[in-house]
């Protein structure tokens, strides 16, 4: 996925066991011995102000977030998707459709992009098992700056992640005798390094909570390492194998900002056949045919994934986690990780960084020093480099807040204890449907966005006000994928045990979900303010030429002739990575504690 | 059953159903008078804490009344039915400290600060926590959770407690000697309770009736005296099937032992665990008559010393 720094699938894992009040073992959460489980029936909150009084509050929560995402989700990948379909007098007509799918370069787009995309799963699976069970079943000295280490890729902006590899795999650069500079392999390459950790960290939760004692009773009974491995730990973690691998085809498959930085080698594929056929032929039309097509890959994608998470989500309430010491049969495991932490991981980052370092000049600060300037040697356009990122701070400033707006009114309604059956058949319906912002491609939200509100409402394409907009949308999923375990971590019991002691239902919402929600509140605006910082393929169609951001420049300096755009591309890639980095951790570390600790302030 | 006016609690055919249509307690007549504490022991599935949950409005009473003190509770929700519960593994709130746990229902009480923590600490020092006001929960020990959780229903003063096998997530030692602070706590404090188990030992301990729970339905209601007496005169040996019959009706009145499934049914949960452990007080003409969880009871056909232990079988 072009815009992505963070994934949603990553957060339900570690999040729940943070949560002080599922944590305390033992007592809490493990039926007791003879416990009475049969007749407790988790979850009811009964109606308290009357049903009619509490369904009016909900219908007004949920009206914010609906009406934004009518507005801008599904009418602008509406419009879009009927653009395609429709000719220019409105009537229904596939001639456009006919048109595209008869011409051969066509299916090999397609073909391209499902092949980089099944390439980057595979090459993600075959690096991130390994890497999960060195990094969550084995102990040894420096693991968590491994797993650390390993996570740094997914928090960088996509195009940063394609700046990188430019840097390492370039002629000049440290990996340069492979001769893989913009080349598939180098798309394949960037893919694996964004979504090692998809896999590492889905995976290697499950993996650390399975029983060691099934693979035992398995040995004991005369099976060998590999015939455990593969008839005992494979069959259990499946569900998280294959929801890790449909997540990672998906992010795969809306790759854009890395197939956009890495040159788009090959014919492309889907999306920046879109951006091409949109920005350089002006061809609309043909447009929302690929972005048709780019929806149907991505529909298949996301079913895949929802289906495979609801497997993980049930099996993942396994047990304590447990590591061993590493022993000799992890040897080929443990090197296989390494190499990849060291080649695929820490590479490219280094290599970006010396690069930036360097310049016409020789080593030194050259490039930094270009940054703000406006004219001259380095720089052809408007906007300097500094003025870029003042743009994206100011830009993801206001789309952090527009996305928790309505993100959290969202990640509430989902959470809801609801009794009736037509209820939590809509709270099932919004769950999928909340995830399609995240499937439907960056570029096919900004593309929309051209074809409805721009056209439509031109004064507000003008304002500069759709990109935090867009990139709201795109932030969305990911915001309410973060607040979502959270607040199920709110043991039901909780609620019921606070009504009981004679708190009204607002009483309730504020004193027992609000603290959960103060903890994931900062994670979640730090995910939408990382995203909105990295956002390129929505924002790409939407930033004004007077107002770009930064991720926008990065690509156009890249894209320009000239030692000294290149060197300010990589230092501008610095300065983005260090900053969406920045976020992620100080995010995670500013959410406030589980208890008040405190007698004070009754 | 007319509409009680005096007693605590008054369940009239009260059946709870979940929102599948599952009924897991059926007809259901219960009467709690103020002050008494009244154990619903059964198996796991046989209703009971449905039955609580019911009582406190989690549940949906879907027929029959729900009287308390005369007021008709059914449509009543939960937070103005004035129960405080105690659950199974506490529900503390994990944001807040020890002291602010407990002085969570008392924050909407109107009392001023001062004496809301002046509350606290009385709760505190009831249950044995003094000083541990400003711990966080999450260090506090299970038995010491519960203890705070106790506290917590305990502070508003509910005209109600229900708890939901409180002590069942605990190891035996602690638990036996907990239920006996829980009576103490909850006869000092005068407050008329529900407690749920489904452990006889328990019920015994804390309970002054004991409504013994099975499929959805009260088999049998007795006092202390009146059950123990069951499980006398079934341990007495010979003359069994009479045990049964010396404990029906009681001094005050109430049904003691419904005349069909009583026995059998109590017999069955009371033998679950096979024996009664019980002293000898001193002998009688008939036999003995033996300590059973703070309870005297004749035990015909005993010949032992006084101050021996005995195990008595049931069944």
């Amino acid at each position: 996925m072009s815009l992505v720094p963070g994934d949603p699938a990553l957060v339900p894992t570690p999040a729940p066991t943070r949560v002080p009040a599922s944590g305390r073992a033992p007592e809490t959460g493990t039926a007791p011995p003879g416990g009475d489980r049969a007749d407790v029936v988790p979850g009811r909150w009964r109606r308290a102000a009357g049903p009619v009084g509490r369904g009016l509050v909900w219908t007004v929560v949920a009206a914010v977030p609906l009406a934004f995402l009518a507005v801008f989700f599904l009418w602008p990948v509406g419009s879009m998707l009927a653009r395609g379909v429709t000719n220019a007098a409105g009537q229904l007509d596939l001639g456009a459709f006919a048109e595209v799918l008869a011409e051969s370069r066509t299916w090999r787009l397609v073909g391209q992009t499902l092949g980089l995309a099944v390439a980057g799963t595979l090459g993600s699976l075959l690096l991130g098992l390994p890497g999960a069970y060195v990094l969550y079943r084995c102990r040894f000295p420096g693991r968590n700056l491994l797993r650390g280490l390993s996570t740094v890729p997914f928090v960088l902006p996509t195009v940063v992640v394609g700046t990188a590899f430019r840097a390492l795999l370039a002629e000049n650069g440290p990996l340069g005798f492979l001769g893989l500079d913009q080349t598939l392999t180098a798309v394949v390459l960037a893919m694996v390094f964004f979504n090692f950790s998809v896999v590492v960290r889905q995976v290697g939760a499950l993996w650390s909570t399975l029983d060691p004692r099934t693979g035992e009773a398995a040995r004991m009974l005369g099976a060998s390492p590999w015939r455990t491995f593969v008839t005992v730990t494979v069959p259990a973690l499946g569900p998280a194998i294959a929801s890790a691998g449909s997540l990672v085809f998906l992010f795969c498959s809306t790759a854009f900002g890395i197939v956009q930085t890495l040159g788009r080698p090959g014919v492309g594929t889907l999306e920046t056949e879109i951006y091409i056929q949109t920005t350089a032929f002006l061809d609309l039309r043909t447009a929302a045919v690929f972005s048709t097509l780019q929806f149907v890959v991505v529909i298949l994608a996301v079913t895949l994934a929802n289906r495979f998470r609801a497997g993980t989500e049930t099996a993942l309430r396994l047990r304590e986690p447990t590591s061993h010491p590493l022993r000799r049969a992890d040897a080929v495991p443990f090197a296989v990780t390494m190499l990849t932490v060291v080649l695929l991981i820490a590479a490219p980052i280094v290599a970006l960084v010396a690069r930036s370092f360097q310049s016409s000049q020789g080593w030194g600060l050259r490039n930094y020093e270009l940054l703000g300037s406006s004219a001259g040697s380095g720089f052809a356009g408007g906007t300097t480099v500094l003025q870029a990122l003042e743009h994206s701070v100011k830009i993801a400033l206001d789309a952090t807040v527009i996305t928790l707006v309505v993100g959290v009114p969202l990640a509430l309604l989902l959470t809801r204890p609801v009794r009736s059956r037509w209820a939590v058949r809509a709270q099932r319906l919004f769950d999928a449907a909340i995830m399609l912002p995240l499937g439907v491609s960056a570029v096919t939200v900004g593309f929309g966005f051209v074809v409805s509100l721009v056209a439509s409402a031109p004064q507000l394409a003008y304002s500069g006000a759709l990109v935090p907009l867009a990139q709201a949308v795109v932030a969305l999923p990911l915001v309410v994928r973060s607040l979502v375990p959270v607040l199920r971590a709110v043991d039901p019991r909780l609620r019921e045990a606070a009504a009981v002691l004679g708190a009204s239902p607002g009483r309730v919402l504020r004193t027992v979900d609000g603290p959960f929600l103060a903890r994931g509140l900062g994670l979640a605006a730090g995910f939408a303010f990382a995203v909105s910082l990295g956002e390129f393929g929505a924002t790409t169609f939407l930033a004004s030429p007077d107002y770009q951001t930064l991720p926008v420049l990065i690509v156009r300096l890249l894209g320009r002739p000239g030692e000294d755009n290149y060197g300010m591309a990589m230092a501008g890639s610095v300065i983005l990575a260090v900053l969406t980095a920045t976020v992620m951790l100080v995010c995670e570390r500013l959410r406030p504690r589980g208890a008040a600790g405190t007698g004070a302030g009754f | 059953m007319g509409v009680e006016t005096e007693r605590a609690l008054v369940c009239e055919g009260v059946s709870v159903a979940y929102p599948n249509g599952f009924v897991a307690v059926r007809d259901m007549d219960l009467a709690v008078d103020a002050g008494e504490i009244v154990a619903l022991l059964g198996a796991s599935g046989s209703g009971k804490s449905t039955l609580l949950r019911g009582i406190a409005g989690l549940e949906r009473v879907s027929a029959g009344s729900l009287w308390m003190r005369g007021r008709r509770m059914n449509r009543v929700p939960v937070h103005e039915r004035g129960c405080g519960m105690v659950f199974q593994d506490g529900q503390l709130f994990p944001h807040r400290s020890v002291a602010r746990n407990i002085g969570y229902g008392l924050e909407t009480s109107g009392l001023s600060r001062a004496e809301r923590r002046t509350r606290v600490d009385e709760m505190l020092r009831l249950v044995g926590l003094e000083g541990y006001g400003n711990r966080a929960v999450q260090t506090l020990s299970g038995g010491q959770a519960q203890r705070v959780a106790l506290a917590r229903s305990l502070a508003t003063r509910p005209r109600l407690l229900l708890l939901d096998e409180p002590l069942s997530a605990l190891d035996r030692a602690l638990r036996e000697r907990l239920a006996v602070d829980l009576r103490r706590i909850l006869t000092s404090t005068g407050t008329t309770a529900v407690y749920v188990t489904h452990d006889h030992a328990e019920a015994f301990t804390v309970a002054d009736r004991i409504a013994v729970m099975g499929e959805g339905r009260v088999l049998a209601v007795g006092t202390r005296a009146e059950l123990l007496g069951v499980a006398a005169g079934a341990a007495g040996g010979p003359g069994r099937a009479d045990g049964t019959t010396t404990v029906a009706g009681s001094a005050d009145g109430r049904s003691a032992l419904a005349p069909d499934a009583g026995a059998a049914g109590v017999a069955e949960v009371l033998g679950s665990s096979g024996r009664l452990r019980g002293v000898v007080l001193r002998p009688t003409d008939a036999g003995a008559v033996v300590e059973l969880y703070a309870t005297e009871v004749e035990v015909p056909g005993l010949r032992a010393e006084p101050g021996a232990e005995v195990l008595l079988r049931v069944g």
